[in-house]
């Protein structure tokens, strides 16, 4: 491999991508090989390097500039600055890695990675996903070789189950005795499977793992073939997640260039071999027992259990099914020993979560953190607190199978049991800020109207009791709530959840329960008094102006889009209640603020 | 690949490459690269670097570079940071002076005394 002096990293995940990541790539290389540093300089594409609100995101190394905000004009200046002068670019820099005393932070010194601690994510953003060499040397495979040459069956297994590593795909189930009830299953053939079926709105965990390190998923999947005794593997994944699916394929096929996948592994008589399968895009195929019958061919619907896959799986065989992040955390179990991991996280919980943390905050990104960190830690120390100095309301967790966390319970530590414990759940890891503006009963119809469109349809409390809740819903948001319908609620939410064939249909009511849990007086106040506190329901809400503050300035009769305000130069001016729209327009634009939602 | 040994041979041939990409612990080369420097010759002294660098395979080696260091007439300048935080400053370098620093500097840790900007001062009054 030829040696650089320098490194330029560019984010390759779908954000950065997103907002023209590539096209950055190719100007850069096009401006190294005007000025002649092509032979010096090395561009590579990583996986995500988590701050994404700050994307397209640049690091140049060894001086371990993090450039954010690029854009394409900038480059040029980069390349005969930086690296043909070596000037850093400071304008371009990071706010956060400029000390005090003007001199450059190193990157774990920032507010944003400080806290964290990379286990799954430690190759994302450092290697190039499309090259095996890089995660080689980055004691890539060296794990698998351990395994083949040094244990048996039976200590692999117990390994992991020292670990106390747990399914990060939601349920939490011990991943070691998952492995045990495979490897005691009896069968003349086993399966792994892999689920990359990554289905919560917002969340982005599993994808950036596929996108930044997909050799670790391919290496700790023939791990667990060797473990449980199967030679063939299967990952499922979206195909929305393009650039996911092609790294994927790539280092399958590199793998098997290497000889790390196929026969005879490292001459110890294991094979081993992965394929990919597709997903349509179906929520419920994130399920189980529905995405093996995908797999299968067959239309994505979940069957009961027992029995489990473990047992009766894939094509009738006994079958191991993780889900990435759980997966990529194994080389790393292996290589450090159960032990290690064992010390990190809580008594119950162990090791390190992703989360990728969106809505109303600054750093929106994916960050890893060891299990036990506070809600608050996260929220307020690694994702930089809440945009506009509003206020913090309520954080949902665990996606549309999940609950809401309030503002009493921020320093609820964040693991499996904790989360449980106030109604909400780990789920995969998708993590939604709300604040002030934010009205719980439209949260909760949001993930409500996600399940219902998800919904499969096979089980009928799941298929008509989810959509009669929405209509609840709605019927609340209008403004035409009945007394009993609070009540109504809970009960169908309570015979949803115990009547339910699948972990989907029976976790669907939970945002529903949590935010009355917690929330209920907003309920009430819709249903009660036709009031949205939060101002966010638009049927409840009034738009008008105060007489007091008017100056009959005129602006506000400019910029309402359905012409809905009347009024004089300098009289009082008056929105028609009948015409208005509740855009919001005329309050962002009235210089004396005496236009508010009622 | 057949065995281990093989994997270990891939992985001693790229982690040099990955390794630039943390915190480094060894030897910096700081090249002065400002239009004194460029103009001085410092873009050859500079490839002459990467290419002993490369091809001694040393490890934890950083080759970077900088701005104007204040004495233009002593240019191309070459700075050698010690893994203990010493400076050495080189003067008036050249490819071929590159190569030696490096074989008997960075690989070796003796420093090239008739190179140095001490050295020369003192010897050019």
């Amino acid at each position: 491999m030829e040696f650089y002096r320098s490194h330029v990293l560019v984010c390759g995940g779908t954000g950065c991508t997103s907002s023209g990541a590539n096209k950055i790539v190719k100007v850069f290389e096009e401006e190294l090989l005007k000025h002649g540093l092509n032979k010096e300089v090395q561009v590579v594409k990583t996986g995500c390097f988590g701050l994404c609100a700050l994307g397209p995101i640049i690091i140049v190394y060894p001086e371990g500039s993090f450039y954010s905000l690029v854009q394409l004009e900038d480059v040029p200046e980069i390349v005969e600055e930086h690296l043909l002068k070596g000037r850093i670019v400071k304008r371009l820099l990071y706010a956060e890695t400029i000390a005090e005393d003007n001199t450059i932070r190193s990157l774990n010194e920032v507010d944003f990675y400080k806290k964290q601690l990379r286990i799954v994510l430690r190759n994302c953003g450092v290697i190039d996903p499309e090259n095996i060499d890089e995660y080689i040397a980055l004691d890539g495979y060296k794990a698998l070789g351990k395994v083949l040459t040094e244990m048996t069956r039976e200590e692999v297994i117990d390994e992991i189950k020292r670990s106390g590593l747990r399914g990060r795909g939601g349920g939490g189930f011990p991943t070691g005795l998952k492995w045990q009830f495979t490897y005691n299953s009896q069968g003349d053939q086993k399966y792994v499977a892999c689920n990359a079926d990554e289905g919560d709105p917002g969340a982005f965990m599993d994808r950036s793992v596929l996108e930044g390190d997909p050799h670790a998923l391919i290496e700790a999947m023939a791990i667990g073939g060797y473990a449980v005794g199967a030679n063939k593997g299967f990952v499922y994944v979206r195909a929305e997640y393009p650039i996911a699916v092609k790294r994927l394929e790539i280092a399958i096929d590199q793998a098997r260039e290497y000889g790390l996948l196929g026969e005879n592994i490292f001459e110890t008589g294991f094979d081993f071999d992965i394929e990919i399968r597709l997903g349509a895009g179906a929520f419920v195929c994130g399920e189980e027992t529905a995405l093996i019958t995908s797999i299968e061919g067959n239309r994505g619907e979940p069957r009961p259990r027992p029995p489990f896959p473990a047992v009766k799986g894939l094509f009738g065989k006994p079958t191991v099914l993780n889900n990435v992040e759980t997966y990529a955390s194994i080389p790393q179990i292996i290589l450090n020993g159960a032990d290690w991991f064992a010390s990190i996280g809580t008594e119950k919980s162990k090791g390190t979560k992703v989360f990728a943390v969106g809505g109303k905050i600054n750093n929106t990104g994916l960050v890893e953190v060891p299990m036990g960190t506070t809600l608050r830690e996260v929220i307020y120390e690694i994702g930089g607190g809440i945009p506009d100095g509003k206020k913090f309301k309520a954080a949902q967790t665990g996606g549309p199978s999940g609950g809401c966390i309030p503002n009493e319970l921020i320093d609820t530590p964040i693991d499996f049991d904790s989360l449980t414990a106030i109604g909400s759940m780990m789920g995969s890891g998708g993590l939604i800020v709300m604040d002030e503006d934010n009205c719980m009963v439209d949260i909760a119809k949001f993930f409500l109207e996600f399940t219902v469109e998800e919904s499969c349809g096979k089980c009928p409390p799941c298929r008509i009791g989810t959509k009669r809740m929405l209509e609840i819903l709605d019927r609340i948001t209008e403004g035409k709530g009945e007394a009993k319908d609070i009540q109504k609620l809970e009960s169908l939410a309570e015979t949803i959840k115990s009547a339910a064939l699948c972990g989907l249909g029976q976790t669907a009511p939970n945002p529903v329960l949590s935010t009355l849990r917690y929330f209920r007086h907003e309920y009430e106040a819709h249903v009660n008094e036709k009031r949205c506190p939060a101002g966010t329901c638009k049927s409840l809400l009034q738009i008008v102006i105060d007489e007091v503050g008017c100056r009959g300035c005129t602006l506000c009769t400019k910029h309402c889009p359905v012409n809905a305000i009347s009024g004089e130069r300098k009289q009082m001016h008056i929105i028609d209640q009948e015409k208005c729209i509740k855009c919001g327009v005329c309050i962002d634009k009235c210089p004396f603020k005496a236009i508010v939602k009622r | 690949m057949k065995s281990l040994a093989d994997l270990q041979a891939i992985r001693e041939k790229t982690i040099n490459q990955v390794n630039l990409r943390k915190d480094q612990e060894g030897y910096r080369i700081v090249v002065g690269m400002a239009t004194c420097g460029i103009a001085a010759g410092a873009r050859p002294v500079m490839m002459a670097l990467v290419e002993e660098v490369q091809k001694r395979n040393l490890k934890d080696v950083a080759i970077t570079q900088t701005g104007c260091i204040g004495v233009c007439r002593l240019e191309p300048i070459v700075e050698i940071y010690e893994p203990g935080g010493n400076k050495v400053t080189y003067v008036k370098m050249t490819p071929e002076k590159a190569v030696k620093v490096v074989i008997d500097h960075v690989a070796n840790g003796t420093v090239v005394v008739e190179y140095t900007i001490g050295y020369h001062e003192e010897h050019n009054k």
